[in-house]
């Protein structure tokens, strides 16, 4: 594979207004004002964060996959990709990234999908949706319901596509402390599963935590 | 191969800048042709029953582990069912990742969709098409997901460099086997990565039938062992049903 291009942010840690740690099967539900940059940091590597993005102000607008990856011609995410809604409006960009690559064609997994990709006897194992429908039911207020789950962002998760028109699973291209930060062009609804997957190589078969830091 | 159709029992011409929807019933089958070449169709599915359960091109991807779509290759939902099957495709790569053009991008390459002026010739795009059609059920833009767009191979570079590749498909012909009920939405407005000079009217044939019962060594549940699953999974669906 060609060397990914990466940037170190400039932010101080130490000046993060919020900071927090998200374990594996567990769900981060957060409002992100325009202008605030916010980070994302693969703990102990290989880990994969399954993100939704909301418009604050109308949930019906939501990061759109499609919208995304036709603007900027490119299938994978990176420093300087910016995160479109399916208005095509301009949600976030990414400022800075540590990591290199980040997929948004895999989309998340789900107890059903289980059933289809590992065994039919995997229903009942823990999945990214689940943290979702959770976060959605114990968080009534942001309005968001399983009709605007769609597609999502899988940051530090390499999903190569070939040039023959195969997709593969990789495994991780990143690595302990390895980050993506974003900085928000709207007030943002942020919705992260972090993965619980153990049938997969997106997490090394070990579902490890990350962390989220906010600054103004 | 083995033809999985039984009989043609319907057929229309949909224009080019146009959209449908139908319900399909299981065991039916779907032909689409592509009258002139370089047509582009949109395709939505949704469960009538439920109408939160929808077609889901990322799980359609990675449980086949594939990029493009073409023949013996399942359409799956994102409740772990197959909807269609594509029994048959003389085309070989179709889009599932780059979603509709919108109306404001449509305007600044062709210009205005303009129906005062232009009638049945205006500039439909792909997004209000598909809007149109999911308001007739009671859904809306909350309930739109990365569509099928049949005909329109778009390939990845190294860099992940995405390409609309210009290969004819006059006369080429895909076929759909519907494996559960299902909610179609159509549209035959350009793809989003189509820049050509004028706008782009592609009609397309197609015709409604009845399948060929799925035998047991069909060649689209025997594609992979997730597809065998995924066929479980609707015999599960369809558990009492006749």
């Amino acid at each position: 594979m060609e060397s990914l291009a990466t940037k170190e942010s400039a932010l101080d840690p130490k000046l993060a207004i919020k900071n927090t740690i998200v374990g594996a099967g567990d769900y981060y539900f957060e409002v992100i004002k325009k202008g605030q940059t916010f980070r994302i940091i693969d703990l102990e590597g290989n880990q994969a964060a399954d993100t939704l993005f909301f418009n604050a102000a109308d949930v019906s607008e939501r990061y759109s996959s499609a919208d995304t990856i036709r603007e900027q011609g490119k299938v994978y995410l990176t420093n300087d990709s910016e995160l479109r809604s399916n208005d095509n409006n301009v949600m976030l960009k990414i400022v800075a990234d540590t990591c290199g690559r980040h997929d948004t064609l895999g989309g998340a997994c789900a107890t059903e999908s289980n059933t289809v990709r590992y065994n039919l006897e995997k229903r009942c194992m823990h999945a990214c949706r689940d943290s979702w429908m959770l976060a959605i039911a114990e968080n009534p207020e942001y309005g968001i319901t399983k009709r605007d789950i769609s597609h999502n962002i899988n940051f530090f998760m390499n999903v190569p596509v070939t040039e023959v028109g195969g997709l593969t699973f990789e495994d991780g291209i990143s690595a302990p402390g390895k980050y993506v930060e974003m900085t928000a062009e709207m007030d943002v609804v942020v919705l992260i599963s972090n993965c619980p997957q153990l049938n997969n190589p997106c997490n090394g078969y070990n579902p490890t935590p990350i962390e989220v830091m906010v600054w103004k | 191969m083995k033809n999985t159709i039984k009989n043609i029992q319907y057929e229309t011409r949909l224009p080019g800048s146009s959209h449908w929807s139908l319900k399909m019933r299981r065991g039916t089958i779907m032909r689409i042709t592509d009258l002139n070449g370089h047509a582009n169709v949109g395709l939505l599915f949704y469960n009538p029953e439920n109408l939160l359960e929808r077609y889901n091109a990322p799980d359609t991807l990675k449980c086949q582990h594939t990029f493009k779509l073409t023949q013996n290759h399942c359409l799956y939902s994102d409740m772990g069912r197959i909807f269609a099957s594509i029994t048959e495709d003389q085309f070989g790569w179709h889009d599932t990742v780059c979603g509709n053009s919108h109306a404001d991008q449509i305007a600044e390459l062709w210009g205005q969709r303009d129906y005062q002026q232009h009638r049945n010739e205006w500039h439909q795009n792909g997004t209000d098409a598909f809007l149109v059609e999911l308001a007739k059920y009671g859904l809306g833009k909350a309930d739109l997901a990365s569509n099928l767009n049949l005909f329109s191979k778009v390939a990845v570079g190294a860099d992940g460099q995405l390409s609309l590749a210009q290969e004819n498909s006059k006369g080429k012909e895909v076929v759909l086997r519907f494996e559960m009920d299902t909610l179609v939405l159509i549209h035959t407005c350009p793809h989003p990565l189509n820049v050509e000079s004028q706008y782009p009217e592609r009609p397309v044939l197609i015709e409604l039938g009845e399948a060929e019962t799925v035998s047991e060594n069909d060649a689209c549940l025997m594609h992979c062992d997730e597809n065998i699953r995924g066929f479980k999974n609707n015999n599960l669906y369809h558990l009492g049903n006749i």
